[in-house]
């Protein structure tokens, strides 16, 4: 048996073990210090509240320590019978009550200076929906979803993992430095958390209520971060990019998106003129399928019974095509099915709807044109 | 400081245990019932310890190995769910129906009948639970605290029997929780005055107030979210006028009581431990009361701190804020009693005291995150990682289990009349210690660093720690194994006979009766000096 | 009441009736679960609905075999006083229980006329909800025109809400007269203003159920018209639960009373369901004041 003086030593080993790499103030097992001058002062009252807990567990822990080691029977040690003392119980009373009001007092500041968004200079809308992220641009007409892109090869360990696995998108939110930016949080359906580590901002997307936060980031650079308030199946699966620019790089940014929209519509336009091909179609609807659809009624249509349909052979894939492509324009009402007809182009949509009728093993023959699409736009 | 009057074994005339199953399906013996609580218990902490043995094999590796997200999420689920209603509390109520009648002189609990019915509901409850896992489309998979929309709109078609499920097992405890308070309001016996009841008599006596108080807004809680999910209401959906956020007031409001109803108890236990091996009185045994008393009160203001980041206004959020911190103030007074309690005493360290003061030390670092995440701008950045889970494990594991695993070891003796097997004991303390730090002092790190809770898969960054994490996982998994032999050799009387007086420091009335303590304690009311 | 002092404890014998409670709360809880899910699916099976009966059957069994198995042994002078103390501190700590089952939903309604409809109007750190996602939406209480745009009319409490708070006021006085006839052991008054009582709770009932054809058929208020439905008849249903379990509970003590049951000193029963009474009541004034009147 090990003497009680070993288990104490051990013990208090293992106590210093777990207190010091804490307080070793390295990034992969510390928070970031971030771009920010807030998530700077968060950094701060961070480490001061860490370093204020390590002094208190030093005294108390030495203190009890100090007993378990000298005043052990087994060194002969007698039992002392004081006990009550009101001098004592107020002392450890009021010491910590001070400590808090020590630590309330920058917190308070800091709190305050975090939640007032006004006077912003951009402001940006963030939607999520499973798994996704929308971002409007308030005032300026530009708008898309931000998906993950790590090819699903890394997720089932077939393919070799890359260095930002999980936390790549394939269109990040881009936004200047040293502009005050305000983002209106808000949701399609169930509530996500809008969150990048560096920037300290993290605010629940609450569906019909809209949350305000703000950022003013210091260099430029990419930011990284996740969801962060359980979603639903893919929560793990919608992480953020951000890209800060300089504001005059923001700014010219922002003239090509508004080109690029023109000419998208023009685009579409020259599109609903035209028929496109079997082929053609099912090789875009398979991508926009796996891109979209996959999350939920799975890569083999299969879908996941009790919670997202199958589409092979259900009522709707099998049924009028108009039906079909109602539910994938307008979503469901109620359910996770969400309205697909702003997020993807006519083209996408037709080949999509295209495929579904097609692909796994259904061969229907239909082919879904994006003039239909259009038209059944147009007819509500 | 206490005579027995009236010892028992005298009285054997009629009612000893009825023999077979029927003794334990018929009781109305608060020591059956007791110890059905406890096995219940048990067999709870090793299946939701079997989920979290999923979850920590899942997050072994980053990519998806062994399970799919949908069901990883039901794991998660479940796994919180079980711990929290399955093993914690009706371990602690199993203890209280042991200890409690004991404790204050009374032959058994208030209102026997309707604890073998608390008791019974339980299996049925979790049977429930758990079927629920085989329905189509999965069991919950929204998490223990199944926020709205997730558990309403957009949740499987299991969720109504989990809200029934929940419906069952809130009643329990809330029949257990009238029993507590019944009977160490009328039972006493004559002498034992309010302050001069046991430490744990005291924490259970709050405890159960909290219960009886949160439980039924629980079930209010899932009420709403049965009638929106399938009979049309908006409680929580801005497009009917009602808000997501108000379930998550309605939640806390439960919730945060609630993890002290997994504390308090704890509180009870190790204040009682700590004199019996330091072998000196208690140091503040009326502060301590109070300090009970005002974690109560104070855990009825402060639940908005688990949801800083949904957007409430500024001063509610600082509201919040402050009144948690505050908690910490009588928290410390605990702390510091038992330090100053184990001061100038003679100390020996056998195994509960080993638990004791290993919770003493790691249930304060759990508290000390604790306060931290109180800081609201601070918690912007942990909420939702592994740093909270990080906070709660240590609370909850070495705090609430540790406590039922330091009480378990010092009253075990008392429960079966022999000594357990002490190199056993031994191995799975240090078994213990070591693995649960493995596993849950790197979340600290992977919290910070920016690994958020609830998801089956990670970016490469955190792959070394949850590697780590997971053996400790395993390990501290495997070292309850230990407790089980130990505990089955006990029960089946493995071991040295003890004489009533199994501590030599221990004092109270359950010392007074012999080993095992007879299937009826005290018939006549006992004198307290 | 045997008048034994606190000197001999008394514990009651084994009884089966618990178990048979936990099985029926076994089977109504699995059948609900199931009955409420196959709800959408007109072609479920039923079994759900048959389970959820047979269980509330077996509660019912249960509830008259333990009570009769209670009623049994306390008529033969088992029980002591030490036991009818704590039957009465359980009964308070109950209703306690429940007091805070009704507060989850004042809670609700409180926060949603305070601070949810408001908020979606604008209001405190709001002004982005209102303006960008429900620009038309109007805030007031009773909100007759949810966000997304249901209608629906308020309830005044004219007219049948104010009748029936007449009639259950009445009918805590009633039963307080027919405590007090107890206590004096005039038998004829005791059950006679029980028997009152049970009628005014039928009563309220009656006129309860009038309320809801009305709201349903004249107003278009329902259980899914916003959140003031919602509250609505949520409060208003488990108030009404709680009256019909009263009633039923005042019935049964009535039946015993009729056969000779209770005395001025033994009578708990009589006690918990004249309590129970009361409390609905007073959840019916606090529905009355937030729900109807303010
Ligand atoms: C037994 C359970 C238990 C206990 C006792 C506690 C105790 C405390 N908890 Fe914890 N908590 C949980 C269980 C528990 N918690 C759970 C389960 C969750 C997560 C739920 C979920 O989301 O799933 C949670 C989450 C949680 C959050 C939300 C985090 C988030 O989601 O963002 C917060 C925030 O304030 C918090 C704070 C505290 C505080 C301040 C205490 C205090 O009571 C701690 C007080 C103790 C001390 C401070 C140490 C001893 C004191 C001294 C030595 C005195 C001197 C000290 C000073 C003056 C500094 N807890
Ligand atoms: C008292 C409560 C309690 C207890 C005791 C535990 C115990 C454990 N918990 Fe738990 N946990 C919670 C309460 C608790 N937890 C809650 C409330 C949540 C939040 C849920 C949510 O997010 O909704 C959570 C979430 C949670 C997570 C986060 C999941 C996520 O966010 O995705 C993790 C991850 O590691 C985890 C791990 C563990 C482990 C390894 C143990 C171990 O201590 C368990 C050890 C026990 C055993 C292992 C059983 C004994 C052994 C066997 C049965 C034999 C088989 C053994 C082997 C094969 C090795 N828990
Ligand atoms: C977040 C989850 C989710 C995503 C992503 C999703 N769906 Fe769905 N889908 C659902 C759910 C849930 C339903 C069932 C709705 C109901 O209850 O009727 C559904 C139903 C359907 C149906 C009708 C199936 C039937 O037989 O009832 C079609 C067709 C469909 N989705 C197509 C698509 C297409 C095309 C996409 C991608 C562009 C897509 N879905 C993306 C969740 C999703
Ligand atoms: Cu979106 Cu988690
Ligand atoms: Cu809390």
């Amino acid at each position: 048996m090990v003497s009680s003086a070993q288990r104490v030593l051990l013990l208090c080993l293992f106590t210093g073990i777990q207190v010091l790499p804490a307080a070793a103030s390295e990034s992969s097992i510390n928070l970031r210090k971030g771009v920010t001058d807030i998530s700077h002062q968060v950094y701060d009252l961070h480490m001061t509240i860490f370093y204020i807990c390590v002094v208190i567990a030093l005294l108390v822990f030495g203190v009890m320590l100090y007993a378990m080691v000298f005043h052990r029977k087994s060194r002969g040690a007698k039992p002392a019978n004081f006990h009550e003392s009101i001098k004592v119980e107020i002392a450890w009373t009021i010491v910590p009550f001070l400590i808090l009001i020590a630590m309330a007092v920058p917190a308070t500041s800091t709190l305050i200076d975090m939640e007032d968004a006004s006077q912003a200079d951009l402001t940006i809308r963030v939607t999520g929906s499973q798994w996704k992220w929308h971002y409007q641009y308030h005032g300026h007409g530009i708008e898309f979803y931000s998906l993950l892109d790590t090819p699903m090869e890394q997720i089932q360990n077939k393919w070799i993992k890359g260095d930002d696995y999980l936390l790549e998108v394939d269109k990040p939110l881009i936004i200047p430095t040293e502009r005050k930016v305000r983002f209106l949080m808000t949701s399609d359906d169930v509530i996500h958390s809008w969150w990048v580590p560096d920037f300290a901002v993290k605010k629940d997307a609450n569906p019909g209520f809209i949350n305000e936060a703000w950022t003013r980031v210091n260099e430029a650079g990419i930011y990284r971060g996740q969801c962060a308030e359980l979603c639903g199946k893919d929560h793990g699966f919608m992480p953020i990019v951000v890209k800060a620019v300089p504001p005059a790089e923001f700014d010219s940014w922002m003239l090509q998106q508004k080109e690029f929209i023109r000419q998208a519509k023009a685009e579409e336009q020259r599109l609903l003129a035209m028929s496109m091909s079997f082929d053609e179609l099912m090789a875009e609807g398979e991508k926009v399928y796996g891109a979209y659809c996959a999350a939920c009624h799975q890569p083999n249509g299969a879908g996941l019974p009790g919670v997202f349909p199958g589409l092979i052979n259900s009522v709707v894939t099998r049924g009028p095509v108009a039906d079909h492509i109602e539910i994938v324009l307008n979503g469901k009402n109620g359910t996770a099915m969400q309205a697909f007809a702003k997020q993807l182009t006519l083209k996408q949509l037709a080949a999509v709807i295209t495929y579904e009728r097609n692909a796994w093993g259904m061969n229907s023959g239909d082919i879904v044109q994006p003039k239909d699409v259009h038209l059944h736009k147009q007819g509500q | 400081m206490n005579s027995v009057a009236s010892t028992t074994t005298q009285d054997t005339d009629d009612h000893g245990p009825a023999k077979g199953i029927k003794r334990w399906l018929f009781t109305t013996n608060h020591k059956d019932i007791g110890t059905l609580y406890l096995w219940f218990a048990f067999i709870m902490f090793l299946t939701g310890g079997a989920m979290a043995m999923v979850i920590r094999a899942e997050l072994f590796q980053p990519g998806l190995q062994i399970v799919e997200p949908h069901f990883f999420n039901q794991m998660t689920t479940v796994h919180g769910l079980i711990m929290v209603f399955g093993a914690v509390m009706p371990a602690f109520t199993g203890l209280a129906n042991w200890m409690i009648p004991i404790m204050i002189g009374a032959p058994d609990m208030a209102l026997p009948r309707m604890n073998n019915l608390s008791f019974w509901i339980l299996p049925f409850a979790f049977t429930i639970l758990l079927a629920s896992l085989f329905v189509e489309g999965g069991g919950p998979a929204f998490g223990w605290t199944f926020y709205a929309p997730l558990s309403t709109t957009y949740s499987g078609d299991s969720t109504a029997l989990f809200v029934f499920s929940v419906h069952i097992m809130g009643i329990s405890s809330i029949m257990g929780a009238i029993n507590v308070i019944v009977t160490i309001c009328n039972m006493r016996a004559p002498g034992m005055t309010w302050m001069k009841m046991p430490l744990f008599v005291w924490t259970w006596l709050i405890t159960a107030f909290l219960l009886i108080a949160v439980m039924p807004v629980l079930a209010g809680a899932v009420t709403m979210v049965l009638t929106d999910k399938y009979f049309g209401t908006s409680f929580f959906d801005a497009a009917g006028g009602g808000d997501p956020v108000m379930f998550q007031h309605i939640f806390w409001f439960f919730g945060h009581p609630e993890v002290y109803i997994m504390i308090l108890p704890a509180f009870g236990i190790i204040s009682t431990i700590v004199p019996t091996f330091s072998r000196k009185p208690l140091f503040g045994y009326s502060s301590m009361v109070y300090a009970t008393a005002s974690i109560a009160l104070l855990s009825f203001i402060v639940w908005a701190h688990h949801m800083f980041t949904t957007g409430m206004p500024v001063y509610a959020e600082l509201f919040f804020m402050y009144c948690t911190m505050l908690i910490s103030v009588p928290t410390g007074v605990k702390v510091f009693n038992w330090v100053a309690t184990m001061w100038r005493g003679a100390i020996s360290y056998e195994v509960p005291m080993m638990f004791s003061v290993a919770f003493i030390v790691l249930f304060t670092f759990g508290g000390f995150s604790g306060l931290m995440l109180a800081i609201t701008p601070v918690d912007f950045q942990y909420h939702d990682t592994y740093f909270v889970v990080a906070h709660f494990h240590y609370v909850l594991v070495t705090g609430a289990i540790f406590s039922l695993i330091a009480a378990t070891y010092y009253w075990l003796p008392k429960w079966t009349g022999v000594m357990y097997d002490l190199v056993l004991a031994k191995w799975h303390f240090w078994c213990s210690l070591i693995s649960v730090n493995l596993l849950f002092f790197p979340m600290h790190f992977i919290g910070l660093a920016g690994m958020p809770r609830r998801i089956p898969d990670y970016s490469i960054q955190f792959a070394g720690w949850n590697q780590l994490i997971s053996i400790g996982g395993f390990a501290f998994g495997l070292s309850q194994l230990i407790f089980l032999v130990l505990v089955i050799k006990a029960c089946r009387k493995r071991g040295a006979v003890v004489n009533h007086q199994v501590w030599d420091g221990a004092k109270g009335l359950e010392w007074q009766l012999p080993s095992p303590a007879p299937y009826h304690t005290f018939e006549k009311p006992p004198k307290i000096e | 009441m045997s008048q034994q002092d606190k000197s001999q404890y008394y514990v009651p014998a084994q009884s089966p009736w618990p178990i048979v409670g936990a099985c029926a709360f076994f089977l109504i809880a699995f059948g609900a679960g199931h009955m409420v899910a196959d709800l959408q699916d007109p072609q479920a099976s039923q079994w759900g609905s048959l389970l959820l009966i047979a269980g509330v059957l077996v509660l019912f069994i249960m509830l008259a075999g333990w009570f009769k198995d209670q009623i049994n042994e306390s008529r033969s002078g088992l029980h002591n006083r030490q036991l009818g103390i704590s039957y009465r501190q359980g009964m308070l700590w109950f209703i306690f229980s429940e007091i805070m089952f009704f507060a989850a939903f004042f809670g609700a309604l409180l926060y949603l006329r305070v601070i949810a409809v408001p908020w979606l109007g604008g209001d405190s750190n709001n002004a982005m909800t209102h303006a960008v996602l429900w620009p038309d939406f109007v805030p007031q209480w009773p909100l007759t025109e949810t966000p997304d745009g249901t209608k629906t009319q308020a309830m005044g409490y004219w007219g049948l809400p104010l009748i029936n708070t007449v009639i259950l006021l009445t009918s805590s006085v009633t039963i307080h007269f027919a405590d007090l006839g107890l206590k004096k052991g005039n038998r004829k008054q005791l059950s006679s203003m029980l028997f009152i009582t049970i009628l005014l709770g039928i009563g309220f009932l009656f006129l309860q159920v009038e309320e809801y054809i009305h709201a349903y058929q004249d107003l278009g208020l329902t259980l899914s018209s916003g959140v003031y439905g919602n509250t609505f008849f949520m409060l208003t249903g488990f108030h009404g639960l709680h009256v019909t379990l009263g009633t039923l509970f005042l019935l049964v003590m009535w039946l015993r009373i009729v056969r000779g049951h209770f005395s001025s000193e033994n009578h708990f029963a009589f006690l918990a369901a004249s309590w129970y009474w009361h409390f609905v009541d007073i959840v019916w004034l606090c529905l009355f004041l937030f729900v109807y009147v303010l």
